[in-house]
């Protein structure tokens, strides 16, 4: 049981996140827009999420809190 | 649930100006996370540079000052001699130590100041409009190179960590990478050791952190990530360049 939250705001879309994603399962919220003008980063799929924290280590913006 | 992963507490929790995906967001992560780790948030003062980096001082959680273009070495020696009980650290882009900073950089250094200097590297100048930097490599185009660098007229791509290597102040240098995560994690190491070098007052530390500029390279992020390992890798070699006894 592991959960990533995004700090939707925070995102410049450049999907740093899902290109390493083990899981893939970090995609670009494609029917939103944040403050920013960026469709950001997003997990659908949370269940398959393990913990691993690479998105969050990738992220520039230090938009990902990772839970485990 | 417990937290696996989070701001740093030495990192400002404010957004920070870069482009998106520029890799100057991760190294000030792994300098906060490195102050945070070592608990030294309290002592230490970085000073930042001219460059996409001058706003560091709003985001570092920890005393701040600003240098002169290429100065931050100078300052930061004079910061660490008044107070040598501090935790004193330059954060620097290639543009800022390699080109005008020259002196000041090779100086400080030869002199062994105690000080800890994060080394930028993204081969170009980015805040100016993507110019060529001395970083820049060979047949790389830019805005001052369009038709790429030529060594007969613009010189060769300066290995700064090997140079610096030579010098006997130095006491570690290590030319690290961010471009994925087991390198993320080396480079964190790299810089708590340059900080735990100072805190044993050791001498001068460095780190060059290969780095990206998706906006003045023109490539989306992952592309700048896979152009770095493919083209800069092989050219500045990874690895500890200088580790005093």
């Amino acid at each position: 049981m592991a959960k990533a939250t995004f700090d939707e705001n925070r995102c410049k879309g450049c999907e740093l996140c899902v290109s390493v994603c083990p899981k893939k399962i970090v995609v670009m919220a494609e029917d939103r827009i944040n403050e920013k003008g960026y469709h950001p980063a997003t997990v659908e799929d949370m269940d398959k999420c393990i913990g691993c924290a690479f998105c969050a280590m990738m992220c520039p913006d230090v938009v990902i809190e990772v839970e485990k | 649930m417990a937290k696996v992963f989070e701001r740093p507490k030495s990192l400002i929790d404010i957004p920070m100006h870069y482009c998106p995906g520029c890799t100057h967001g991760i190294v000030h992560r792994l300098v906060a996370e490195a102050m945070d780790e070592l608990n030294i948030r309290e002592k230490t003062i970085g000073v930042a540079p001219v460059g996409c980096a001058v706003f560091a001082y709003d985001y570092f959680n920890c005393d701040m000052q600003e240098a002169a273009h290429g100065r931050a070495p100078a300052v930061a020696a004079g910061i660490k001699r008044v107070h040598p009980d501090n935790v004193v650290f330059t954060y620097q882009g290639d543009g800022d130590l390699a080109s005008i900073g020259a002196a000041e950089i090779v100086h400080a250094a030869n002199r062994g100041e105690k000080i800890t200097t994060v080394f930028i590297n993204n081969a170009i100048y980015g805040m100016t409009g993507g110019q060529m930097a001395p970083t820049t490599l060979l047949d790389q185009v830019t805005a001052t190179s369009p038709y790429g660098r030529k060594p007969e007229t613009e010189g060769y791509p300066i290995r700064v960590s090997e140079m610096l290597a030579t010098l006997e102040g130095a006491a570690y240098i290590e030319r690290v990478s961010v471009h994925d995560i087991k390198h993320i994690v080396r480079a964190k190491k790299a810089i708590r050791k340059a900080f735990e070098y100072q805190l044993e007052g050791r001498g001068f530390t460095l780190v060059e952190v290969l780095s990206t500029c998706p906006t003045n390279w023109g490539m989306t992020p992952a592309e700048s990530l896979k152009w770095l390992q493919d083209n800069m890798i092989p050219y500045y070699p990874l690895g500890v360049k200088k580790e005093a006894k």
